[in-house]
């Protein structure tokens, strides 16, 4: 179907998208790479008045590691964060979840900033941030200020991003010795939403895992961490048996409903199936 | 603003101008406005490639793409590539490996598919695959066109712009 007709601004600067927000205000959508909005248009769940196009905005453009942080730009492409050095030396857990998101074509156009302000519940990116403790940078009229990630996601196509802002890139902490990620997914066919996928991090100490976070998409309305697993593994030699004990603690903090791909059960299967999978591999990593 | 836009880029390395709706997407504005039904639509949610060209070098979805968009860019079709050569090989792989009944996902896997072997000149059954798994076809069952690809990348290498 075709969308509802709308007008279209390019956008030269981060003033003029705060000045044309204001001006317009709910009618007014923020046009990134377009993966997620333009079908969300053309099947008219969505009839904004005007789509304000911010892919001009060079500011927001771009991949680059300062001291102990890797920022990536919010206008990055999946493609760019994909094929980027510095994201995969200093946080492969984005290059473990990449292959991931979608296919060749949508990960060319869509972008990373995109992706997290869209807060789609089985998104891989948003786990991700939250595993790694990343921060949000977030611009509006008023200035700048910076999101903790786990604080960003709120709800269903939920974040805390205030009527005006912009997320303009992502600030993440440099993968740190003796870290380790693991990325896994449960979809259909390669490159649908996740059924459950999970983003964890941790470090380790011998084969004992510290810091733990396991960070699952897919299960709920946003990102949520597995806190009573996590506890429980922390510290711990990890073995076959402490997963399986690790398995039945998911149910404290997964509650998944029901959906047209699983059913809430299945969904928590998996998730407990992802858990054993991924920790086991990290564990098992040089 | 009236919900229109005047727009210039590049198709096929031809310059092209035209007034359009601003919801008007890739796909329909080559089809529509240009002339080039090479390109085709199937699902409008960018799930299955029959819409796929390539953006500035890239491939991208045409459905999921506006062309106010792609306005100052330069875009080349199935009729382009197919024109200047540079998909030859994988043309003649299709064809001798029966790698298409109907046609309809053709173009998108050919774009699809000069892609992957640009970007990895000889790869895997399971590469191709992953790579192709954009790519949606109701007739052949994918094998022979995972034949074709695979057929065709020694032939690839160090074709193309």
């Amino acid at each position: 179907m075709k969308p509802a007709p709308f007008e279209y601004v390019r956008a030269r600067s981060l003033d003029e998208v705060f000045d044309l927000l204001e001006r317009h205000g709910d009618d007014a959508r923020l046009l990134a790479g377009g993966q997620s909005l333009l079908p969300t248009l053309n099947m008219r769940l969505s009839a904004p008045e005007i789509l304000v196009d911010i892919c001009g905005l060079e500011a927001l453009r771009g991949i680059s590691v300062t001291g102990g942080t890797l920022r990536i730009g919010a206008l990055a492409t999946h493609s760019e964060v994909r094929a980027s050095a510095a994201v995969s030396q200093n946080a492969p857990l984005l290059a473990q979840a990449m292959p991931h998101i979608a296919h060749p074509a949508v990960r060319n156009k869509g972008t990373f900033g995109g992706s997290l302000a869209n807060a789609d519940p089985a998104a891989e990116l948003p786990a991700c941030v939250v595993a790694l403790g990343a921060e949000l940078e977030v611009a509006g009229k008023a200035g700048t200020r910076s999101i903790p990630a786990a604080d960003f996601f709120r709800g269903l196509y939920e974040t805390a991003l205030e009527p005006g802002e912009v997320l303009v890139a992502v600030n993440v902490p440099a993968h740190a010795a003796g870290y380790r990620s693991g990325f896994s997914e449960f979809a259909r066919r390669s490159g649908d939403f996740a059924i459950s996928a999970l983003a964890a991090h941790a470090r380790f100490d011998g084969d004992a895992a510290q810091d733990v976070r396991l960070v699952f998409a897919g299960v709920d309305i946003k990102p949520v961490r597995a806190a009573a697993a996590e506890r429980l593994v922390e510290g711990k030699p990890v073995t076959a048996d402490l997963l399986a004990e690790a398995k039945g603690r998911l149910a404290d903090d997964l509650d998944p409903s029901d959906d047209v791909h699983a059913s809430g059960r299945t969904k928590l299967h998996l998730s407990g199936v992802l858990l054993e999978r991924v920790l086991l591999a990290m564990a098992g990593a040089a | 603003m009236t919900g229109e836009r005047d727009i210039e880029l590049i198709v096929n390395g031809e310059q092209v101008a035209a007034r359009i709706e601003a919801r008007k997407n890739l796909v329909d504005f080559l089809r529509e406005d240009v002339g080039l039904t090479g390109s085709h639509i199937g699902c409008e949610q960018g799930v299955c490639g029959a819409c796929t060209v390539r953006l500035n070098g890239e491939i991208v979805r045409g459905c999921l793409t506006l062309a106010a968009q792609a306005d100052g860019g330069e875009v080349w079709t199935i009729e382009g590539v197919s024109d200047s050569g540079e998909i030859a090989p994988l043309q003649e792989a299709f064809i001798e490996r029966n790698a298409l009944q109907c046609g309809y996902c053709t173009p998108g896997m050919l774009l699809t598919a000069a892609a992957l072997l640009r970007e990895n000149p000889a790869p895997s059954r399971e590469e191709i695959r992953e790579y192709l798994s954009g790519n949606y076809c109701r007739c052949t069952g994918y094998q022979a066109i995972v034949d074709a690809i695979e057929a065709a990348a020694p032939k690839m290498k160090g074709a193309g712009s």
